[in-house]
């Protein structure tokens, strides 16, 4: 309640002061974060509202590319051994001053430290600050089987020991949820029994600095003035919450905003014929992808997936369902990522050539299950119409299908069951930019069983002896080698039809400079300006 | 014999005057013959359907109506985001909503005919449960329940029909324990019951025709409001799940078209409508007919 | 009068029981597991599946669990959400000013609009206006509000740009310490333009909620008045030839509202499932959508409390009426 009082008294003296010129850029995001502190949480919604606006990380992702750069690090070396990464943090780095904490040193070691022992240390109090909080990110990378300690050496320099060589361990380092967060601030909660702020109104280094959030409605940002970067162009940032993707188009096309994530495909060609707008776009660093369960019969033999995959008319479903808002999928990874194998050849579409395999196969009259998700993501705009379509396909080859779908959290346990009977449509976007990222977790022996992300239950000992291999190799072009090949495996035992990338859309005002796309799908409002 | 013959005048005579109240209402007639023209529709839906409802014609996506520009004559209606004729999934969808509404309703009205009956007849500890349960039930808004349950027994059609029938039950439960309160202690059925006849005989053949009216009333109200809801569950994704050609989940997936593809969004709304309309003006009649209160207001 | 009340709160008892079990219980048997929805498309190992139920505590039995739900929920703790961690109430409670407004608009013109329709249509019976406005009746009672609401959207928003497309106010006002209820706050911060900006935004969402009860409290003001229209005393103040305005104003108006109250009383429940669709289509920050997000989300503790809560505004509401009815009819009280 303090909070609120003293939010309002500095943002009544934002709105008497600069109202009239004030620059505001208004993005309508596509739903509510979930809280504001970047690291209990996966959601991307979650993380552009709190790991890319409020805060900075040691090493983070040059925006537009994935390359790995230095941040809050200044500089960071690498043991021989790929064992130790010691961080040389960057001198007089500002944290927010805002009404409810003002800080009185600047970012060091002891920020760092706390900011990841808080995640894997379960007896420090910030572990479980808020009942029920889990850093999902922080065990989903591993990072309490790499990480054996983190060691402050001196002020402003600290070293990480890890358990074993990882090559993508630096790619980890810098997502949302490795975000600096204040030591200081972080204490001054603790001592005043208000922990849970952290995650209500939060302290960072980042280009913004939070001002309120109205539940589902509106999140407020400032320009944070000692932004070690300099100062945002931009005043202030509002994010106007907005769910509904044709609501967010018309907000945009009636200037309520000036920039909006997830058009609906069937409404990009009106967007980009308005001529108050530009749409940027890029290939997604996703896939969506049909599994099958390959220890399930007739499944499991390579002939009859193969067979499938050759029924399916993968042009026309990226024509109905993306529409133009796709591209083909002949790999597990998007063609943007490193290591993509151009060489691999996509199975051909031959219904004839598909039924004869089938027979040859031995298998006849085969009915499946084709699971369609429920929800629209950012990889697959539409399962249901995907499943439709495979299902007018797959009859062409005596191949009968009934399509199942279940509420979104009982379709993903439900998928990870190792029994399952019936191929699932799911898909992936990527963390970190890594090939590990898609290929171990996605396809690794070590991912497949109940619970586990290998909905195809696929184990392929060569496929994994190659991705082990690259994922403690730190030489890229030796991983690059690696990768290609495990493609190749891939696609020759099929364990998945892949069906398609999406291509990631932001529609805007012609006013607003400077924006750049993540490709790996975050949304960052540095740099941007809005031309009068 | 003779009683029998007695009888089925005595039925005649009350049908044709409750038809001669009912014609009386110029909207009742329209509503029924409507509603008759979408039960001929339901039931033909093959025949008359000039496509499958479910073929996607792969090089005719989103065609508008055959009167705008752009629109094909083999698609009166136009074509939804697969290319599926819209005037042919609206054929279809007739048969999902009134199979809706007849499912919705027959398990409401049986649930909630023995349960009011039990409960009106029994009394005491028995009345008081029952009652408490269907208060409960009704203390909930019925929507929000119908998708609670729907959730819990996961999205589809059946699911959302057994889901809207339960909310809609208690409404029969209870204008059934009322009508067997007042109906209980009149001079007829004392007589009845001095003469011997059993409770369920009591219960079935002497109180229950007699409260039927109101629960006739009734179960059109249900019967439009099921329609409405399964739509609404399917709008929300819960109901009938695609390429199933229902009204309320057609809508759903063309919500994403409601700027660009104004048809897909407006035929399956108007289909709604339509067919609610026709059962309220029915229900409309039916209750001016039977109810002798408002009969001659 | 007070036995009543006590009857009347007596009564209430073992049906709020009732509640806590339909609440408590359906959201235990939803299907799906919120643990496994954190985790995503990612999966999850056994063991920390494990370990993460054990730490939202699901592991014990179901019983244990509920005796802790209803004893919290008497120190006015519904649980937090899975997903925000913060308490369910205080989340109801900040979404609950936007539904309230809408819902309160939403009454005030079916009200303002039904019962003068619902009036001229009984004492102009048989008339054009009778069968037109009874017609408009019938059809907005019919309405899926769903669909009327994505047509006034096309109209008003698309094609003519007169009504904001979704929000409750332009972002341009802010009033962080306000109360919730958007029209009031405008007003309250005196900035030019915001009040209207409200209005504007309020408009047609509250016309979409309105529709259904409008047209049912139009057809019962309208029989209720052809009810009391035909009763004698009526009849003879008419035939002592006083003009049949004033009949109604004085007579008639007064015993034919009676009935209507207990029908806009009602009316709350079928506002509240209405405010889970209008909300969903105009992007309304109310508890409809967040509940509606919560159910896909199998956010568990926001769903139970929000069940909880509105089944006992429904509640609370309907036991209002019943007193009001037994205030303005005193006949009811002694029954």
């Amino acid at each position: 309640m303090k909070l609120a009082h003293l939010l309002a008294a500095s943002s009544l003296a934002l709105m008497a002061g600069a109202a009239a010129q004030a620059k505001t850029l208004v993005y309508c995001s596509e739903g509510s974060p979930e809280g504001f502190d970047a690291a209990p949480y996966t959601a991307g919604t979650t993380l552009d509202a709190s790991g890319k606006t409020v805060y900075n990380r040691l090493v983070e992702f040059d925006l537009g590319t994935t390359n790995v750069v230095p941040s809050l690090a200044e500089s960071y070396e690498v043991s021989e051994d790929g064992l130790e990464y010691t961080f040389k943090l960057r001198p007089g780095v500002k944290f927010h001053t805002t009404d409810y904490f003002t800080p009185t040193r600047d970012m060091n070691a002891d920020d760092v430290i706390f900011s990841f022992n808080r995640q894997g240390d379960e007896s420090s109090p910030w572990h479980q600050y808020i009942a029920g909080i889990s850093y999902e990110y922080y065990s989903g990378m591993e990072m309490p089987a790499v990480i054996k300690e983190i060691q402050k050496v001196d002020d402003l320099t600290v070293k990480f020991v890890l358990t074993r060589p990882e090559a993508p361990f630096l790619a980890n380092l810098a997502m949302s949820f490795a975000s600096i967060v204040s030591k200081e601030y972080a204490d001054q909660l603790e001592a005043a029994g208000t922990m849970e702020d952290l995650n209500n109104a939060p302290i960072g280094t980042g280009p913004f600095k939070f001002v309120a959030y109205q539940k589902d409605a509106v999140i407020r940002y400032q320009a944070h003035d000692d932004y070690w970067k300099g100062r945002e162009k931009i005043d202030d940032l509002v994010f106007a919450i907005t769910t509904d993707p044709a609501v967010r188009m018309q907000k945009l096309q009636a200037g309520e905003c000036h920039i909006m994530p997830y058009p609906a495909p069937a409404d990009l060609e009106a967007l980009k014929a308005d001529e108050n707008l530009t749409v940027m776009e890029q290939a997604g660093l996703n896939v969506a992808y049909l599994a099958y369960n390959t220890t399930v019969a007739p499944f499991d033999k390579p002939e009859v997936r193969k067979a499938l995959n050759m029924a399916m008319n993968k042009q026309a479903i990226v024509d109905a369902v993306f529409q133009g808002t796709g591209q083909l999928a002949k790999n597990p990874i998007p063609p943007t990522m490193w290591s993509y194998n151009d060489a691999v050849v996509d199975t051909t579409y031959d219904p004839e050539a598909a039924k004869q395999m089938l027979a040859d196969a031995g298998v006849s009259d085969l009915s499946m299950e084709i699971w369609a998700m429920p929800v629209q993501r950012p990889y697959m705009p539409n399962a249901r119409r995907t499943a439709e379509m495979l299902q007018e396909d797959f009859s062409k080859i005596g191949v009968n299908v009934e399509i199942v779908s279940y509420e979104w959290g009982e379709y993903l346990a439900k998928s990870t069951d190792p029994a399952r009977k019936g191929a699932v449509i799911l898909g992936w976007t990527g963390d970190n930019g890594d090939p590990d990222n898609f290929l171990a977790v996605l396809l690794g022996c070590a991912a497949t069983g109940d619970g586990g992300a290998n909905r195809a239950q696929w184990c392929n000992e060569e496929f994994d002896a190659l991705i082990q291999k690259a994922k403690v190799t730190s030489d890229q072009a030796e991983r690059t080698k690696l990768y290609e090949e495990a493609q190749v495996i891939f696609k020759d035992q099929n364990p998945w039809a892949t069906l398609g990338h999406s291509t990631v859309f932001m529609p805007m005002s012609k006013k607003v400079t400077g924006y750049v796309m993540d490709p790996l799908g975050t949304h960052n409002f540095t740099g941007v300006d809005i031309a009068e | 014999m003779t009683e029998t013959t007695q009888q089925t005048s005595e039925t005649r005579r009350m049908l044709s005057e409750f038809w001669f109240y009912f014609s009386e209402n110029r909207g009742a007639v329209i509503g029924l013959c409507v509603f008759m023209a979408l039960v001929v529709i339901a039931i033909f839906a093959p025949l008359l359907a000039p496509h499958s409802p479910t073929v996607q014609n792969r090089d005719a996506f989103l065609v508008p109506p055959v009167w705008q520009e752009g629109g094909m004559s083999s698609f009166l209606l136009g074509t939804d985001a697969v290319g599926r004729d819209i005037l042919s999934r609206l054929i279809f969808g007739a048969r999902q909503s009134l199979v809706i509404g007849i499912v919705v309703v027959t398990i409401a009205l049986f649930g909630g005919i023995i349960l009011g009956l039990i409960a009106g007849f029994f009394g005491g500890w028995v009345d008081t449960v029952i009652m408490r349960v269907m208060d409960v039930i009704l203390a909930f808004p019925s929507l929000l329940l119908a998708l609670v349950m729907v959730a819990i027994l996961g999205p589809g059609l059946m699911n959302a029909m057994i889901a809207i029938a339960i909310v809609l039950q208690p409404h029969f439960a209870r204008l059934t324990r009322a009508a067997v309160m007042t109906e209980r202690n009149k001079e007829y059925v004392m007589a009845a019951r001095v003469a011997g006849a059993g409770r369920l005989r009591l219960m079935f053949k002497t109180i229950l025709p007699n409260c039927l009216a109101p629960l006739i009333v009734q179960g059109t109200l249900s019967f439009s409001n099921a329609v409405l809801d399964a739509a609404a569950l399917g709008f929300l994704g819960m109901g009938a799940q695609p390429p199933t050609p229902e009204w309320g989940t057609m809508l759903a997936e063309a919500r994403e078209f409601i700027l660009r593809a104004w048809w897909v969004v407006t035929f399956p709304g108007l289909a709604i409508l339509v067919t609610v309309l026709a059962i309220n003006l029915v229900g409309d009649g039916l209750r001016d007919a039977l109810d002798p209160k408002l009969k001659r207001s | 009068m007070i036995r009543f009340l006590l009857g009347r709160f007596a009564y209430l008892v073992p049906t709020f029981i009732g509640i806590t079990i339909v609440a408590f219980g359906f959201v235990r048997l939803l299907p799906g597991d919120p643990v496994l929805l954190m985790a995503g498309e990612r999966g999850i190992s056994p063991e920390r599946h494990a370990q993460l139920t054990e730490q939202l505590g699901y592991d014990r039995p179901i019983w244990v669990q509920y005796f802790e739900f209803v004893g919290n929920l008497f120190q006015g703790d519904f649980g937090n959400s899975l997903s925000t961690k913060k308490p369910v109430l205080d989340e109801f409670l900040t979404l609950f000013p936007a539904t309230i407004e809408l819902g309160l608009i939403a009454i005030l013109i079916a009200t303002l609009v039904g019962i003068p329709l619902g009036v001229f249509a009984a004492i102009k019976r048989g008339s054009v206006f009778d069968q037109v406005s009874m017609g408009a009746a019938l059809v907005g009672y019919s309405m899926p509000i769903f669909w009327w609401g994505l047509l006034l959207i096309i109209f008003f928003s698309g094609i003519l740009g007169w009504t904001p497309v979704s929000g409750r106010i332009d972002l341009l006002y802010f009033f962080p310490n306000g109360t919730g209820f958007m029209l009031w706050d405008s007003l309250a911060s005196g900035q030019s333009g915001a009040f209207t900006s409200a209005v504007r935004h309020l408009i047609l969402p509250s016309i979409v909620l309105a529709t259904i009860p409008m047209a049912v409290i139009a057809r019962q003001s309208r029989s209720a008045m052809l009810e009391v229209l035909s009763e004698d005393y009526v009849r003879t103040a008419r035939a002592k030839g006083m003009s049949p305005f004033r009949v109604v104003g004085i007579h008639a108006l007064r015993n034919a509202l009676i009935p209507v109250i207990t029908t806009i009383g009602l009316q709350i429940g079928v506002l509240m499932a209405g405010a889970i669709l209008t909300e969903t289509i105009f992007s309304w920050p109310g508890i409809g959508k967040w509940m509606i997000d919560s159910i896909s989300r199998r956010d568990y503790p926001s769903v139970q409390g929000g069940l909880l809560l509105m089944a006992g505004v429904v509640m609370i509401v309907n036991l209002i009426v019943d007193l009001l009815y037994g205030v303005i009819n005193p006949r009811i009280r002694h029954k």
